[in-house]
């Protein structure tokens, strides 16, 4: 399955970006089409998991003749899929009642992007969110990260993803309030059986790394909202992973220090490659986003890359450094 | 980076919170909180200060060689009983405020990597830590209260078995605080780690 999907990769990179029409959620056909040249994404929620399947692997073979688009070099990093979700469903018991959260969604992520979903809140964007992010397993449908099949991990093993493969920033912060901001930054790491030498200096390096080496002693009540998201994100990358989920991180910050939150991300998106996967309403995090996947009613509506939306904001190129 | 490399992912299952680190953690929640730390603290210091008094009545009889009369034992270890028992109540219910307070704490650790075991760990550490000085500062008062008026006795005590009866209550002490803390221990490893990221609470 994998080598399988490996091979099919490798002929999608290689595709141009002829078809950039918008993926219809309806459409099991276009959805295909677009599956080989916007990247990855596989949608349509109408048919199951197989026609999915069936309609991207068709499609990947398809356009042969590969003109390397201006977008392959930006996805320098995307040569596989890093999170594939097929035809996963969720519901929820709520007072005997069954609450279909996710009605069926199919979605491929490959390494190194840069995602945002976004939907109003009850659309089941935080069900897709947290399934991605290996929080919660789905009733139906298999979510693989990194390859590996999450239903299959147990306790121990999804522990160990959660700490070495996936890093989590939240729109809360949600710093250990006892702990200084070095020590916030090296939990994860004592978690992973680093050495104390090796805490440290990581931690050091990655406090310097987000903007904020000199308040490293600081608790994060002694910190601004902006400074306590910069150790958050240096925190969610304490044990290099692969996927950096962040669930609305500038949520609880002002528009100056939201841009400036955003701009730290993108910048680590590009410099390590770390997939970035946000859940969000600010229309910043539109523009620096690789793809947009838009979510309402427990399915995927559509799903843009960046490139394809217009975006108007006020600054686009902020510089608040 | 760790995470160019291609090729699928291996899964691995060692996680680890070192004793000295779960140390660490746990005295400084104490710390940082130390106002409800005394005061639950303070419940397990009652109980064993009277425990305490108790034996270390029984110690001043025995030195004046007074008898016992059994009907008192019983009472005095009714007493004992019950006092003991609503300081484990205690400690739980301040468990169970602390692990609600915590809650977003606990499923933040958990997204770290934290497995269940680690939350256990450190709650029944607080707890024991909690019950360990407790007790060991109301079996000193406890055997003050009784022992100091008394000094004339003194000579004539049984010193080894008062050190035996004072390491008595100190291990009943712990001992009954880890168990009072086992419940919402348990209760705050089993949370999800999703919850982590509702924003009310």
């Amino acid at each position: 399955m994998a080598r399988e999907n490996d091979a099919m990769t490798g002929s999608k990179d290689g595709t141009p970006n002829a078809a950039e029409g918008a993926m219809q959620a309806t459409a099991p056909v276009a959805a295909g089409d677009a599956t080989g040249t916007a990247g990855t994404a596989i949608v349509n929620p109408a048919t199951n998991g197989g026609a999915s399947t069936n309609g991207g692997a068709a499609n990947g073979s398809s356009p042969a003749t590969a003109v390397s688009g201006a977008r392959a070099a930006d996805n320098y990093y995307g040569q596989e899929y890093i999170v594939r979700a097929k035809n996963i469903k969720k519901t929820f018991e709520v007072g005997g009642q069954p609450v279909h959260a996710l009605r069926g969604v199919d979605i491929d992520i490959r390494r190194g992007e840069y995602i945002s979903i976004m939907g109003p809140s009850g659309s089941g964007k935080s069900t897709l969110f947290n399934m991605i992010g290996g929080l919660d397993k789905p009733t139906e449908g298999t979510v693989f990260i990194d390859e590996v099949d999450m239903a299959q991990l147990d306790a121990f093993e999804l522990a160990w993803l959660r700490c070495r493969k996936i890093g989590y920033i939240f729109q809360t912060f949600n710093l250990i309030p006892v702990m200084t901001a070095l020590e916030n930054i090296t939990l994860p790491m004592i978690f992973a059986g680093a050495s104390t030498d090796e805490q440290l200096e990581k931690g050091r390096k990655l406090l310097e790394q987000v903007g904020i080496g000199h308040r490293m002693h600081n608790k994060p009540s002694q910190l601004s909202g902006g400074q306590q998201q910069r150790v958050a994100i240096a925190r969610s990358l304490a044990n290099d992973p692969a996927i950096v989920l962040a669930d609305e991180p500038t949520g609880n910050l002002d528009q100056k220090t939201g841009k400036e939150i955003i701009d730290l991300l993108k910048k680590l998106n590009k410099e390590s490659g770390v997939t970035i996967i946000t859940a969000t309403h600010d229309d910043k995090m539109l523009d620096v986003s690789d793809r947009i996947v838009w979510v309402s009613d427990g399915r995927i509506d559509k799903i843009k890359r960046r490139d394809e939306v217009d975006i108007t904001l006020g600054t686009l190129e902020g510089g608040v450094h | 980076m760790a995470t160019m490399s291609a090729g699928p992912a291996k899964i691995d299952r060692q996680i680890s919170l070192p004793m000295s680190q779960a140390m660490r953690i746990a005295l400084r929640n104490i710390t940082i909180r130390l106002g409800r730390a005394l005061i639950t603290g303070a419940g397990t210091m009652l109980g064993i200060a009277f425990l305490m008094s108790v034996f270390a009545n029984t110690l001043a009889q025995q030195a004046a060689n007074i008898e016992i009369p059994a009907q008192q034992a019983t009472k005095n270890l009714w007493l004992v009983i019950m006092s003991l028992l609503v300081a484990v109540v205690g400690i739980t219910n301040s468990m169970l405020m602390s692990v609600t307070e915590r809650y977003k704490e606990i499923g933040t650790m958990k997204c770290l990597g934290a497995l269940d075991n680690f939350i256990v760990k450190l709650f029944l550490l607080e707890s024991g830590f909690l019950g360990f000085f407790g007790s060991l500062i109301g079996a000193i008062i406890g055997a003050v209260f009784v022992l100091l008026p008394k000094f004339g006795l003194w000579g004539s005590l049984d010193w080894g078995r008062f050190l035996l009866y004072l390491l008595g209550c100190v291990v009943i002490g712990s001992f009954l605080s880890i168990i009072a803390a086992l419940g919402p221990a348990i209760r705050a490893s089993r949370m999800p780690p999703a919850d982590a990221m509702r924003t009310e609470v």
